[in-house]
């Protein structure tokens, strides 16, 4: 039951060679062992004559601000504006109708199968579980030598899982109807990281796997060696998650992380494209839009909202003066009318992505919503708590419209 | 909780901005034209100023953020539970009821968002006191608590005595009115700090997050060096395409239209153009497309093998399946193959995909065969309400992906799941 959480490493600094506390610091891609005072210095480093600390922010404010002048006079109209000749949507009652029980502690992460049907769940004791969601069975549980397993995924072929956390690793399990064998034997590491695992994916087959971390970076692994394909440097915090473009010829993904950026990458090159930085807090979940053109998310200041890739700005905001607890998961119905957000005040708000209204509240869970992801065909969305529960809902139409 | 001291040359994070908004919140509750109706609670005997109903906060709660009653109840609730109110009368239990219950407002001094420690010696001395207080008749769990503190800390135990017997000689001095609000904020403090087991602790959080440690110079000078973005002509059409994805996507979304899930196929989103363009004039195109996305995401250790594969079905001249593609593109593909990566026919895929996608797929968007699938195509009817919708059907399982064997080369089985249960 023990609880680690960040650990200082102690060494010899690269720098200065004396034995101190160290953190890691990114140089060119590289990555450094720095003490304290080292970092510090490197931080101050190139700075030119008459450059200072002080002066360099307020020069970095300044061009933030000129760079948002710029964007405003391209004449972008709000959406909600350009939507407002669009249909409002009928009432919806959507109801809890599906209790998945039997984690012991707090679920932490979710992911669908490809089938629609079954889904991979983690959480706070380790334990890994595969459900049908429709017979609310157990198909498939392993427990993870760690505990806070914050990342799973489920392959698209349905026949592995990977997961990872507090070990700073992601594993893949195949999985097999055999009785006689034990999945734990079977385990794969395939990503490591020199801190925790927040979030991981397949990407569009079992060979690959994107990770993100609290190292600050994210990674492309190769599953079959292990191999490190690309890393990702850009956030200056951890990273908490990411999600992969839908897009057909596309090869990018979004990260957010604790330092209130939102990062486009172009996995080839290992380059960041696009970075939104507007959230006022850390950045739990995005979630690309249908179609690729936009991404939502979910940050602890409450709010969640929509980033237009092709405008390169934030285009709505969805947020409401009583909700004050942290949105923790995101992610859009099939059209992307509708987006899902799941907060750490219990309950899931369901916000009309065109006209930037709430269109229902849910409640039901007794703890915080810490993740949400609608089914592949659109039909049903999962939501796993703090409660130790995971929750399937779908909608009745009270109004229906021929 | 969170690792390090103060961080190097980035800004400070705030920790839990959920709890300086609560505070706002009850401090525009306790304003007094705008805020909640206050009166005095008459408890037996005493007389207690500023409290306000169950039932009053949540009607203020409805009236200011314009929100329906079970939400300014959950909302009001959330409050209660993290200590901003607390009740007067049975204040051992942290929630919050929408009737005559009398409220109060948690003193600053004892909010959660300044974040004490709580330290075991004051728990001990707040223990202690009311173990003096109640002759020894403590809660369950709280008795547990303070025999394992007597033990724990038995060298500063005589210090918790005396501050114990201290402060319940100042408060005897206290009005009985004033002596009861503090052992409330009090007890509503430790509510909190020291919840008893089975309840949860509002205060409970994940791993700690790093602080943030952006270097300043890089950043500055990537900001001075970035280009203007291009003018985009056309700027006030910018939201239409999500309106026109949204539009024409919404009869089909599920979630939206009262869909059951059938756990079978559902409306499929994405048209049933792949079996077209396999039977239009060019279908080496979408193989080539498919065997590079193979490629693409497929394991390192494949990779020279599939690329030869891929040269001698679509690339060679006198291939098989030879693809259309531009000289130039070709040129520079055929080149890069003697040094073969991951992403090697980038360029030759993407000049396949804008082909099939300005040129056969519009095609066959205007063709007999489409028409026919849509007339084909399953429209989801409007479900009746059943009364016990799925507890009638016996529910059987469906195959599991796992039990279909893996092929040999390791592809992705199972991918679209069109016609399957």
């Amino acid at each position: 039951m023990d609880q680690t959480f960040l650990v200082n490493v102690f060494g010899s600094c690269d720098r200065c060679f004396k034995q101190r506390a160290l953190r890691p610091v990114f140089k060119k891609s590289e990555q450094l062992n720095y003490c304290s005072l080292c970092a510090e210095i490197m931080a101050a480093d190139g700075l030119h004559e008459n450059e200072t600390l002080a002066s360099l922010k307020s020069e970095a404010e300044s061009l933030k601000g000129k760079l948002e002048e710029e964007r405003a006079k391209l004449h972008d109209v709000e959406l909600h504006q350009v939507a407002e000749r669009v249909e409002a949507l009928g009432q919806f009652v959507m109801k809890t109708r599906r209790t998945l029980k039997g984690h012991g502690n707090k679920v932490l992460c979710m992911d669908w199968c490809k089938d629609k049907r079954r889904l991979v769940s983690s959480s706070q004791d380790g334990k890994v579980i595969v459900w049908d969601s429709f017979t609310t069975n157990k198909e498939h549980a392993v427990t993870m030598p760690c505990t806070w397993v914050m990342a799973c995924a489920y392959a698209p072929s349905g026949c592995a899982i990977a997961c990872g956390g507090l070990d700073n690793k992601c594993s893949v399990y195949p999985l097999t109807f055999d009785k006689n064998e034990n999945m734990a034997a079977k385990k794969k590491s395939v990503a490591m990281h020199t801190n925790y695992l927040s979030a991981c994916s397949f990407t569009n087959s079992d060979m690959q796997i994107l990770t993100a971390s609290g190292d600050g970076t994210c990674a492309l692994w190769d599953v079959e060696s292990g191999q490190l394909l690309q890393s990702f440097h850009g956030h200056g915090a951890d990273v908490l998650c990411l999600d992969l473009a839908p897009s057909e010829t596309g090869n990018t993904f979004v990260s957010g992380g604790c330092d209130k950026k939102a990062m486009v990458w172009d996995m080839r090159s290992g380059q960041c494209v696009q970075a939104f930085e507007t959230h006022e807090s850390d950045i739990n979940s995005v979630r690309y839009y249908p179609s690729g053109d936009a991404f939502a998310s979910g940050s602890d200041d409450a709010t969640c909202r929509l980033y237009d890739l092709r405008a390169d700005r934030e285009v709505a905001i969805y947020s409401k003066e009583s909700i004050i607890f942290g949105a923790s998961s995101v992610d859009f119905s099939l059209s992307g009318r509708l987006l899902f957000a799941g907060y750490n005040d219990y309950t899931i708000n369901v916000w009309d992505v065109l006209k930037g209204s709430r269109v229902s509240i849910l409640f039901g869970h007794e703890n915080r919503v810490s993740t949400l992801r609608v089914s592949p065909d659109g039909t049903a969305f999962c939501s796993g708590s703090w409660d130790h529960t995971l929750r399937l809902g779908w909608a009745w139409a009270a109004k229906r419209e021929l | 909780m969170a690792a390090g001291s103060a961080p190097l040359g980035g800004h400070p994070r705030v920790q839990r901005p959920h709890l300086s908004k609560m505070e706002r919140m009850v401090v525009t509750m306790q304003d007094p034209d705008q805020g909640v109706r206050m009166r005095s609670q008459r408890l037996l005997v005493t007389v207690i100023p500023h409290a306000a109903n169950g039932s009053d906060i949540v009607e203020w709660l409805i009236q200011k953020y314009s929100i329906a009653e079970d939400e300014a109840l959950h909302l009001g609730s959330l409050l209660v539970q993290h200590g901003y109110l607390y009740p007067l009368r049975d204040p051992r239990r942290l929630e919050l009821r929408p009737d005559e219950t009398p409220y109060r407002f948690q003193t600053p001094y004892f909010w959660t968002s300044t974040l004490w420690p709580a330290a075991e010696l004051d728990y001990a001395i707040y223990l202690a006191k009311k173990n003096i207080r109640k002759q020894g008749a403590l809660v369950d769990h709280e008795k547990e608590q303070y025999h394992q503190l007597r033990r724990r800390i038995s060298h500063a135990w005589d210090l918790v005595m005396m501050q114990a017997r201290e402060q319940l000689r100042a408060a005897k001095q206290r009005r009985k009115g004033d002596r009861l609000v503090i052992a409330c904020q009090e007890q509503t403090y430790w509510l909190v700090n020291r919840p008893p087991p089975g309840a949860p602790s509002v205060l409970e959080q994940g791993p700690g997050r790093g602080p943030c440690m952006a270097g300043r110079a890089p950043m500055v000078r990537a900001l001075r060096a970035c280009p203007r973005p291009p003018p985009r002509p056309e700027c006030s059409h910018l939201p239409r395409p999500y309106l026109k994805f949204s539009s024409q996507h919404g009869p089909h979304d599920p979630i939206m239209s009262g869909c059951l899930p059938t756990g079978g196929p559902g409306v499929q989103l994405r048209p049933p153009g792949c079996a077209s363009v396999v039977r239009s004039p060019h279908p080496e195109n979408l193989s080539f497309w498919e065997a590079c996305e193979e490629l693409r995401h497929g394991g390192q250790a494949r990779v020279p093998a599939l690329v030869d594969a891929v040269y001698q079905q679509f690339l060679a001249p006198g291939a098989a399946r030879w693809v259309n593609i531009d000289s130039r593109t070709m040129e520079q593909t055929l080149a890069g193959l003697t040094q073969p990566h991951r992403h090697v026919l980038d360029d030759a895929q993407r000049h396949i995909y804008l082909l099939m996608k300005k040129d056969s797929y519009p095609r066959f968007l205007k063709s007999d065969l489409y028409r026919d699938l849509l007339a084909e195509a399953v429209v989801p009817l409007e479900t009746k309400r059943r009364v016990f919708p799925f507890t009638r059907k016996p529910r059987h399982s469906s195959p599991s992906p796992a039990l279909r064997p893996a092929s040999a080369s390791g592809e992705p089985v199972g991918g679209d799941g069109d016609g399957e249960t």
